[in-house]
Parts: C-alpha cells; structure tokens; sequence
C-alpha cells in the first residue's frame, strides 16, 4: 500500500541573516591561511602581472609572496629601520618602499639589493608609490612634505609642503600620470597636479586620514579616517557623496574589489565589510586581531589581510572545480556500465515484462524509524556529523519522536556518554529560537528521567549546571527584551493618533517568536 | 472468487474482486444486516440474517432473493457448518431488551418448503455464554464442534458428545496482560483453536478433547487487541489483524515466522479468504475493502466515502472539479464526487507517517478553505487538542494544472499564538486574500506576494495586516461578495473593515448577544449582513445605513448561504428537532420551511452547485433550482434535498410529491449507514453463468437508477442493448439469438456453453425482468405505455414507502 513517509525536516529560515546572492559570492573564500610576520603588517600589494604575487610590509623586511606558496619565494631585508609602503609598478617589475629613517629604496623584483635611494625627506616615509607613467615615484612623510622622484637620475622632482600634519595615505591617478591624492592627519585629503606644482582640490574629512583609494573611473574618492568612511565625487568638486560609519573603530584600510567595483574596508576593530553599489553592508569577516592593511588579488582571487599581532591571513576563492574534486571523491557510486546495462533492451513480442518495484531510498533513521527502534534512531540523529552540521534534521527526528508519543522511551536507558551527548547539542541549540521548543521539552524529560541518578558522575552534573546557568542568563535577557518591548510600545502608541480601535501594521514575527521562548525558558528555569 | 460480498446497512452488497465495481445489492431486509454466510450446500447461495428477525438465501450472483425464514427475534450473527445441512446457527438476544447484552447461540432448522416465505420456528439452544461480538464464534474441523468465547473463558461444545467443555485464563498475569477473548478461529483440518486477545497475544489451542490436558502456546506481535483472525483454506497459514492497520500471516506450526503487509488504510476490522485461499481480503474502519493477493500484494481497493471518527472541516465544494471535500483519512482531505458518487482521491495535508496506536494524538486537519477560482487551498492541521501545548500549522495549497492537483506552496508554523477558529478566502477573481481568525484575539490578513530578498519567481504567503478589537476574541469572518468589505465579529460586536486600507469602518453590536454565525448576503442582496447570536436571535443589517433592517427570534445552529443565489439556509434546532428555513436577506419571511427535518442537530451543510439550473416553477422549491443542500448530521449521515426533477415531471400525476417527503435517503446514507459490522466472504461461483453480465434485477426503479453511483451502474453499453432489447420485447416478446450474442461478446464471455445456460436462466425469470428492464430505460424512453406508467408507480409507491420507514428506523 502506500510507503513509509520518511520524516520530514522543515525549512526553517535562520532569524536575521538574509542570504543574497552577494553574501553568497563573499562566503564563497576557502578558510584562511595564516602566515606569522616578524611585526605589523603595514602594506599589502598585489603585483599586476599573473601570477600575482604579493608583496607584504612587516618590520624592516618585505616579503614577496606566491598565490598558493606559504612561504615567501622573495624576500628584501636591507632595511636598517622599519620599512613602510612597499608597492609595485604598473608592469610589476619594480618595487618601492619607504622606511622610518626617511630613505626610500627602489628594488628590482628579482634583484636582491636596492637599484636607487632617494634621499630628502627628514622623517619617516610611510607612503611611496609609482605615478601611472611608471618613470616617477611619489611619496608622502610624516615631515609634512610630499616629494617626487625622477626614478632613472634618482633626483627629486618636486617638494609640496601643503599638508600640516604626517602623510599616511597616497593614491596616484591611472589614467593622469601627473595626478595623485594625498590625506593626511590634519583630517585633509587634497589632490594634487605636477602640472601645476600644487593642490588642486582639497577635501575636508574631518578625522586623520588613514588610506585614500581612487575608483578605476576615478570620478569617486574614497578616504577612510577615525570611524567614518567617506566617498567623494571628484567631477562634482569634490563634493561629499556618503559617509558610512560602520566600524566602531578606526578604520585604516580600503580596497577595491575587481568584479563589480565593491567597496571592502577593513578596520581596527576586527571587521573586513563589504559594501555593495549603494553603500550597504553585504558582507563581514571577522579577522583575529586589529587589522592594518588589506589588499584583493584581481578577480578576487584572494583577500590578504595584515594584522598588528602580525598575522597575514590570506583566504583563497573556492573554486567549481574544487568542489567538484571534494564531492567526486567522498562519494563513488556503481559505475555507469551498471546504470546503462539493459536501458535499450525492447521486449520481445512474447515476453512477460515483470516491472521492478521503484526503491525507496529512506535515511538511517527513518528506516530506524520504521522499524520503531526509537533509541537507535535518536542515537543516529545525534552522530557527531549530523549534530554539528545539521542541527535541525537532529531537532525533527525529536520532534517526530516527540509525535509518536515515544520521546521518553528513546531518551531513557542512556549511559553517561550518551547523555553527555545529549546535554551538549541541548547546550549549544536550546536558544535557537528554532529549536528551543522541542529542545526544552527534551531537557524536561532527560531532568524527569535522571534526577535519582545525576550525582553519580561529575560529568554530567556539570553539564547540568552549566545548562542552568545559560538558561538563567537568557532568561535575564529575554526580560530584558521584554521590557524594551513594552517602552516601545508606548512610544508608538503616544506617537500614533489617537484613535478608538487599536490596530498596527503587522507586528513581524521574531517578535511574538521571542515572547514565545521568553514564557516556555522562564518556565523551564523555575522548574530547574 | 468473482465476487466480494459485503454487509451494508439494510442490504448485501456484491462487489466483483477484479474489478473492484459494485455490481448490485441484494435489497430485502428492512432493518440492519448482521451477517451473511455462503451456502455450505450450493456455492451460489448465501445466507443473510437481520435485526428485522428474518434470515433469507439468496442467489448472490443474479440478485434474486430465494426464500426468506421468519425467525421472529431479533438476529445478531449467523453461522453454517458443512456437516449440519438445513441448520443455521444465529446469534439471539436472550431477553427481549437487547441492551442487556446477554445473547445465546440458537441452532435453527429450515424447513424445506416450495414457498417463499417460510417461519422457522424450530429453535433449539446451544449455547448461552456467547460474546456478543460474532467474531467470537467459530466451527471448528469439519463441523464437529464449534468454539465460543466470552470475557475470559473458551467453551468447545462438541457436537458428537453433546457436550462442552471450557478452559478459563485469569483476567490479568503479573506482566499485566490482558486476556479478554476477542476472536476466534479454528483450523480446517487440525484439532486447533486460534484465539486473539485483547492485548495483542494469539494462543493456539491443543489437545483439547481432554478438559485436563489442553496446552496453548502463545505468540505476540499486536501491541493492542487482535480485531480478526482466519486460517486459510489449507490451513497453511494464519492471518490476523488489529488496529494497527497491518495484516499480519503466521506460518502454521513454523512458530514464530510470519509476514507483515503494512499501511493498508484504516484499523482491520474483518479478514477472509476465498476458498481456494488465492485472495484475501480485509475490511477496514474507514469504509473501504481490499483485495489481497495469497502472494501478498495488494491487487484491489474497494473505497467508499472515508469515514472519519467527525467532520472537522466545514463540508466544501471544490471550485473545480465540484466534488465534495471534507476530512477523509486521517491527515488527509478527501475529494468525493457527488455526481458520480465516487470517491477520487485523499489529498495528504499532513505529509506524516501516521501511526495506528490507539490513543496518540495525531495531527488532525481542522480547518479547510478554498478560494474562488479553486486554485488555491488553506488548510489548517492541529495536534494536542487535549493536553496543554498545541501545535498548529496554517498550510497553502496551489492548484498545478499539470499535474491535477494541490501542491503545497507555503507552511506557515506560528501563524497566530493560539488555535485558528475560522478563516476565509476573499471572493474576488483578482486578488487572492486569507483571512484568518484565532483565540488570541487577532485577525491577519495574509497576502501572495514576491519576497524581496530570496530573488525567487515562485510568490510566497505572508502576513499583510494584523487587526485587533478591544483586545476581544474574534470568532467568525466573511467577505462581502465584491470582497469590498471584511466583517469580523468579536463576540458581541461585528466589525466591517475596509481590506484595501485595513480602515475600520464601522461596528454593528445591536441587539446583544455573542455572534455565533456571520455571512453576507449575495448578488442583490449584497447589502445585507446576517448574524446569529447565541440569544436565539437571527438578524440582518443593511449596511447602507448601518442599521438593522430586520431580526427574528430562532435558534440557529447553522447558516448556510448559497452562492449563486440571494437564498440562505438557516438550521433551527429546537426541543429536539431541526427545522429549516430558507429565505432571502431582502424579505425577512422565509422562502420556504421544513418542519422536523430529522431529529438531529446539524452543524454542517453546503449548497452544491448543479451542473444545469433547473426550472422549476414551484414556488416551494425554486431555490433549488440553482443548487442542492447537502447536510450532515451528528451521526455523520449526510442527506440531501431532492426536489421535483425531470423523473417527477414526468408522471403528472406525482405532483402531490412535495419536497416535504422526499428527504431522500440517498446512496450516501447506505455508504455512512454502516456503522456496526461488516462481514464478507468470498464466493466461489462454480456455476459458468457467473460471467453473465449483469442485468439490472431486483427492485430497480427509476428513482434507485437515479441516486445510483454512476460507477456502479452496467456500463452504457450494456443500458443501449436493454434498452433495444426492451423494445423488442415489447414487440415480440423473446429475445432474438444474435443480440445476446453480441452482448455476451461485448462482454468478452464466449463459451457456447455459457450462451445455452444463460439462455435458459433469461426464460426462466424472462417475466420478472422484463417489466424490471422496462423501468429502468424510461428516463430514456420519451413516451410511455399505460401499463407501464401503471407499473411505474407502484414501484414509486412501494420505493418512497421503504425510505420512510428508513427514517423512520432512526433513532
């Protein structure tokens, strides 16, 4: 007759977090690989040739880095001081970088010792770079000048003392090898053109400036500095487009993303954001420590990020065919021979044709369940790999249990492992405002059964008490919500007209979800 | 084995197995019938017995009734046995009060006699410690002693020593079991007595010719009571089933090696097998048969209307395919068309194992609703009715047209904070709203809309508006019929609210009273809202000018109005009957009254839509017109309202036939009449004429073609030939050779041997049928002989006075 329904487990949308196509593009990174430097990371740079190597600013060296290698396949030490601002040039065959002695050194990217120093500046250099015409290098110093060099005579070209505070950022132009924007800590950001020898455009940001980046149509400026992110649009004079305040400390670094022109900043409160055309947050990694610098391969590739504890943390896009490769070889069915064997088989005019009956393919514990071994099919709904990664199709094998009227059977009988097992997926998901139901029923029913027996191991006491603990605690939190709940209800209702009947637009639900947790968990805590 | 027989309330019903059609009934008995057996003697025989007190023999094949025994008590069950010929046994009451529940097992002598009726009056007693439950009662090998159990105790009563013996188990054991008999069989050719027990258990009784030596073994594998148990005709195999819904098949002496066939549908209530013991066949609690092969396959279903434990869900007609849908399976909406009277399939709205344990709480469907078009469908399924948390899940349905049916759409699992009361689809063609009410106090309007953020093309549900009232409990719901205006009634106050701006507009609360039921009027009377209260009040409101236009003083237990058209059905249930009124919103004098409709109070009804309007001048029954009121009562029997239609025009003289008489006890009642029991056996027709087709004997008449299911009647094929045939029987009087031959190959029967049989079976009742065949064409018949008008109301006279005394039999 009709088969077995396998159980099902409902789709139940995760509170909060919508998934978009763009979170899905940025969750597409494979984990981060961590490379320890010798001190903070100050500067990552990409070079623009394939395969992209980068180079990477940390202490008094500069490390060149391979796309796959851990290991750096080149490496500049000749600093006698911290080195700041190592980038490349446009064709990725030359190398500068600044240092805190005021020397800045030119290397050739497979020579080992520096091909030029330009000599002047009188403090610490922090930013260098090559003007687009790849004969120039201009650098920006914390002696409030900002120099350019001719790069073949190593002679310098120009001095523009307009700042009145250190330089700490520096962008040259692309597409005008005379145009570069400076900011600086005296909370401007100013424009200049070797044309005319000075600024030609300055901008008021308002904090220190950490990092300036030009859009590839460098009709938009972004300067970062203090907690705010700002964009300028350059055709309109310089005129204020969007201030984001995002972070919630400073934030020193930006980037551009190759596809699509996203914005990333990253920032000394841990936090890489990335925002998409309308300057919203799409996206967040979290990162260990403070981070310093940033840096995106082209195409995405990969993202670097330089920490103060001086960890580079590379993570590399995931790949189709990874994936593939990953799938092909956990899972080898029977080979294609044996799906094909017999399909174009024709029956004869006098053959008796005996139909095979269609397999139902049904999950461990559903055919457990089939069978009504209750406890078995908890123990499979509670495997390590189906607990962690799967929560919610461990929390539909209990409800179903629950359903059948057979919950306390399977959770009866259970030894102390088991029952540890049982405590910590309840600890880890009981405030899932998913699972708490069916989960709170099952920790009334393990407290039912076990209560003569909990004191005999240490174990799972304390699981217990730490279970109570959480409950308390959120508890606590969801009377706090509560109350917040009820002063904003007020103030709605002294902002809205008066008016005879009561009415609102539609309450959402993960309100009236909280007030529902918030009665069952106090509850289950008085019970406790 | 052709043929499934099947008890169903006051006649035999003969089903074919391979076909699972039902071919005809056997109609005779005026009150219930409590058991049928076959003929021991003549395969083609069977006896039934009755509570009207008579036991009759029929020829199952044909239809014919042979001979009726006047036994003069009230009958219970009945058994035959090889050995004894011309003796039945039958179950009686012992006191005239059958209540008492104390029955004795009579053995009944039939006279041989030529007549047709004959009292049997030779009763001799065997027994006074009989179950009531007939499955308790079982010849045993060869008829040489027969086996009764009651309560806890076994009797064999031998029938060579006259003598019974009896073994007794204790009431219950230290494990708690038990032991109360619930069935018996005996094995055909050993000395062995197979019991089933009230907690699961089966014994296997030996060696009990010896009252001392006797030893059982016991096997276990049913968690609750065996319903039924049956050796196969060999007595190969045992068959048992139970409440579980599996059928279960014990190896015989192999101990503990069985074979299970799960999920056949509802509990199991009968088994048995056909004699050559090729198929089985069990019946089930929720109104259906089926068929199983010995190889353990289901090869048949015989479904007639599901009938649930209560209809939780309004009775409703599917837009579409105006089939009738209410609660069928658990879990599941059953689609019944009401034109060809046939079940069409189980739409699963709960999509979850269901496990047969009595006394688990399984998720039930309570509410169901469609939309106007019929593309969409909400459903509302509950769990945990009785203890303190209750689950609900609010469930939408979308129409697929390519694979012709409802596919769910969207779950919504915390639609309110508490339980769902009412809910209700808005009537407009454009857009599509639900409208659903719950004790917490809220209304929320639920809207089809694109989410935004999932970039999917498939829209899905989601709540557009949630209203509140004084923080009272909203109970009922409806749209105005241009779906311009909502009215939601909070206990004593109906509130009408805009659905374009979710302004409130205004609230009626005059005169006071909690609204129990609330519905707009229709097409000219769309201005009208009506409301019952519970003060026994039923009044209407203009709602141009917001003021109560009229209200009258009746209890109304339910308020139906009909769609297509300004009428509207009210249910009054007063000192213990129901009376009906139908009127229109505009005039607050009824259209048309019913006095003591039936005795029951009626909580569901609907207005089905007929496929052609009728015209009809009688200003009695015009609203009937348009559509028919169907409605089910608290014993779950659904009736109708037949008018005057084309078969009454046709006799003018019938117009004395008012609708007040003919609450027409339709084929329906016989499917729900069967509430008792059920018992079937499979027949063996040796006899080569069983491939007959079948004619339309027995008491066929006009109004019986009508009500008929269409899937039961011969096939149309079948109808043209007899219609011929009757023509030709009207000139010449025999039935010419190459007509039957055709019949007969249309009917793929071509044995000659076949042709000279039945040819002489036709002569021999040729009288009989002819007149019978005559009365079933006429519908098709434009014009009509004297005679046979004649015949034709006598046959309307007898059929309406056998309906009567139907509804009459109720309690």
């Amino acid at each position: 007759m009709a088969s077995f329904k396998p159980t099902k487990v409902p789709f139940l949308p995760k509170l909060g977090e919508k998934v978009t196509e763009e979170t899905l593009y940025w969750k597409n990174y494979k984990s981060p690989v961590q490379i320890k430097e010798f001190g903070a990371i100050t500067k990552i740079d990409f070079s623009p040739l394939p395969p992209h190597n980068y180079a990477v600013t940390a202490s008094t060296r500069i490390h060149i880095y391979g796309p796959h290698s851990q290991e750096p396949i080149r490496s500049f030490t000749r600093f006698r001081d911290t080195a700041y601002g190592g980038r490349f040039r446009g064709d990725g065959k030359l190398l500068v970088a600044g240092s805190e002695e005021g020397l800045i050194r030119l290397f050739d990217i497979s020579g080992r010792v520096a091909l030029r120093q330009f000599k002047g500046h009188t403090k610490a250099v922090h930013m260098t770079s090559f003007l687009s015409d790849g004969f120039r290098v201009v650098s920006g110093s914390d002696d409030l000048s900002c120099r350019v060099w001719d790069v073949p005579s190593a002679v310098e070209l120009s001095s523009l003392t307009e700042h009145t505070d250190y330089i700490r950022a520096l962008a040259p132009s692309k597409l005008n090898p005379d145009l570069f924007v400076t900011g600086s800590y005296d909370h401007t950001v100013k424009v200049f053109d070797m044309r005319s020898g000075s600024s030609v455009m300055t901008m008021q940001h308002g904090h220190p400036v950490e990092c300036v980046l030009l859009y590839p149509s460098e009709a938009l400026l972004v300067s970062t500095g203090g907690r705010y992110v700002k964009v300028w649009d350059l055709l309109k004079g310089g005129q204020e487009l969007v201030s984001l305040k995002n972070h919630h400390k400073t934030v020193t670094c930006a980037c551009l993303s190759s596809v699509g022109n996203k914005l990333l900043t990253g920032s000394l409160d841990r936090h890489v954001k990335v925002y998409n055309s309308s300057y919203k947050v799409v996206h967040n990694f979290d990162c260990d420590a403070s981070i310093l610098s940033m840096a995106i391969a082209p195409d995405d590739e990969a993202l670097a990020v330089g920490m103060t504890n001086g960890v580079l943390s590379v993570r590399h896009r995931r790949h189709k065919k990874d994936k593939e490769t990953l799938t092909s070889r956990r899972r080898r069915g029977p080979s294609y021979q044996v799906f094909v064997k017999g399909k174009n088989f024709v029956p004869r005019q006098d053959d008796f044709l005996v139909s095979k009956p269609v397999k139902q393919y049904l999950r461990k514990y559903d055919k457990q369940l089939k069978s009504f071994e209750v406890s078995k099919a908890l123990d499979t709904a509670l495997q390590t790999w189906t607990r962690t990664s799967k929560p919610d199709v461990t929390v539909a094998v209990i409800i179903e249990l629950k359903r059948r009227g057979t919950l306390k059977n399977a959770l009866a009988g259970r030894n102390e492992e088991s029952l540890t097992k049982i405590l910590n997926f309840l600890l880890k998901h009981i405030f899932d405002p998913r699972f708490s139901r069916p989960l709170l029923m099952v920790g009334d029913i393990v407290l039912d059964l076990y209560q003569q027996v909990f004191h005999q191991s240490p174990v799972v006491e304390r699981l217990l008490q730490r279970l109570m603990e959480v409950l308390g605690r959120e508890a606590e939190l969801q009377q706090e919500l509560l109350q917040v709940l009820g002063i904003l209800d007020t103030l709605f209702t002294s902002l809205t007209p008066r008016k005879e009947v009561l009415w609102e637009r539609c309450c959402p639900m993960p309100l009236s979800n909280h007030c529902v947790s918030v009665s069952s968990v106090s509850a289950d805590v008085s019970k406790i | 084995f052709r043929f499934v027989l099947c008890t169903s309330g006051d006649s035999v019903k003969v089903y074919s197995t391979r076909t699972e059609e039902w071919l005809h009934s056997l109609q005779g008995h005026t009150n219930q019938v409590t058991g049928i057996a076959l003929n021991r003697a003549n395969h083609l025989q069977v006896y039934s017995c009755s509570a009207d007190g008579t036991v009759k023999l029929w020829d199952f094949i044909d239809g014919i009734l042979i001979k009726t025994f006047i036994i003069g008590y009230p009958l219970f069950a009945i058994y035959v046995s090889e050995k004894h010929d011309g003796i039945v046994f039958l179950h009686i009451a012992m006191d005239t009060d059958s209540k008492n529940e104390c029955f004795q097992l009579v053995a009944v002598h039939l006279p041989k006699s030529a007549e047709q009726e004959v009292e049997a009056k030779e009763l001799s007693a065997v027994s006074s410690r009989i179950s009531p439950n007939p499955s308790c009662t079982a010849f045993g090998r060869e008829g040489q002693y027969i086996a009764f159990a009651r309560h806890l105790q076994l009797n064999v009563y031998f029938f060579r020593k006259q003598k019974t013996y009896s073994f007794s188990l204790k009431a219950t054991d230290k494990k708690g079991a038990k032991n109360a008999f619930t069935c018996i069989a005996c094995h055909p050719a050993d000395d062995c007595i197979a019991t089933g027990h009230e907690d699961g258990k089966i014994r296997l009784w030996r060696n009990f010719i010896h009252t001392k030596e006797y030893t059982y073994s016991t096997q276990h594998w049913h968690h609750n009571a065996v319903n039924t148990l049956c050796f196969t005709p060999e007595g190969t195999n045992l068959l048992s089933g139970g409440i579980e819904s599996v059928l279960v098949q014990w190896q015989y002496g192999a101990g503990n090696r069985k074979e299970f066939l799960p999920r056949l549908g509802g509990s199991i209530l009968h088994v048995s097998t056909s004699s050559d013991g090729q198929l089985f066949c069990t019946s089930h609690s929720d109104n259906k048969i089926t068929v199983i092969e010995s190889s353990f396959k289901v090869c048949g279903v015989i479904q007639g209307l599901v009938k649930g434990d209560a209809v939780l869900t309004d009775l409703m007609i599917d837009p579409r395919s105006k089939a009738l849908v209410l609660n069928g399976k658990p879990g599941h909406l059953q689609f019944y068309s009401l034109m060809r009277d046939k079940h069409l399939y189980n739409l699963d709205i709960v999509q979850q194992e269901y496990i047969y344990e009595a006394g688990l709480d399984q998720f039930e469907v309570v509410k169901a609703a469609f939309d106007i078009n019929g593309y969409w469908l909400a459903t509302v399924e509950e769990r945990g009715q009785k203890s303190s948390d209750l689950e609900f899940v609010l469930k939408l349905w979308a129409y697929d047209e390519r694979t012709q049916s409802f596919v769910l759409n969207t779950t919504i699992t915390a639609a309110h904070t508490d339980r769902i009361i009412s809910m209700c689809f808005s009537s407009s063609e454009e857009t599509t709203m639900l409208v659903t009410t719950a004790e917490d106090g809220q209304f929320k309007a639920w809207c089809q809309g694109a989410d935004a953020d999932t970039q999917q093309d498939q829209s899905f549900w989601s709540c557009e508006f949630v209203g509140s009232y004084h923080n009272l409990k909203p109970t009922n719901c409806s749209f105005s019929a241009d779906s311009s205006l909502l009215a939601v009634n909070f206990q004593e106050v109906i509130t009408i609210w805009s659905p374009d701006t979710w302004e409130l507009l205004t609230t009626l609360c005059q005169p006071p009273g909690v609204v129990r039921d609330l519905c707009f009027g229709r097409l000219s009377c769309s201005k009208y809202l009506i409301a019952t209260t519970t003060r026994n009040l039923l009044c209407c409101w203009n709602l141009l000018t917001c003021a109560l236009e009229w209200s009258t003083s009746v209890e109304v237990s339910k308020l139906q109005p009909d769609p297509l058209s300004e009428n509207v059905a009210a249910f009054s249930y007063q000192s213990k009957h129901t009376d009906l009124f139908v009127f229109k919103p505009s005039e607050p004098r009824p259209l048309f009254t019913h006095k003591n409709m039936c005795s029951e109070k009626i909580h569901r009804a609907v207005f089905v839509p007929r496929e052609e309007p009728l015209n009809n001048c009688d200003e009695s029954s015009q609203w009937l017109n348009r559509s028919q009121l169907y409605f089910l009562t608290q014993n779950m029997d659904l009736l109708t309202f037949s008018t005057a239609t084309e078969e009454d025009r046709m006799l003018s003289s019938s117009k004395r036939l008012v609708i007040d008489d003919s609450v027409a006890v339709t084929p329906f009642y016989l499917l729900l009449g069967k509430h008792r029991q059920q018992q079937q056996k499979l027949n063996t027709p040796s006899h080569p004429a069983a491939d007959k087709p079948q004619q339309p004997q027995g008491s066929v008449t006009i109004t019986e073609l009508l009500h008929t299911p269409a899937h039961v009647l011969p096939a149309a094929s079948v109808l043209c030939s007899m219609l011929v045939s009757s023509l030709l029987i009207s000139n010449t009087g025999v039935r010419k050779d190459p007509l039957r031959e055709m019949e007969s190959s249309e009917q793929e029967m071509n044995s000659e041997k076949e042709e000279e049989h039945s040819e002489e079976e036709m002569e021999a009742c040729d009288s009989q049928q002819e007149l019978r065949a005559q009365g079933s064409v006429d519908e098709v018949t434009p014009k009509l002989s004297k005679a046979q008008e004649r015949e034709l109301k006598r046959i309307r006279k007898t059929d309406f006075s056998w309906m009567t005394g139907l509804i009459d039999s109720k309690p």
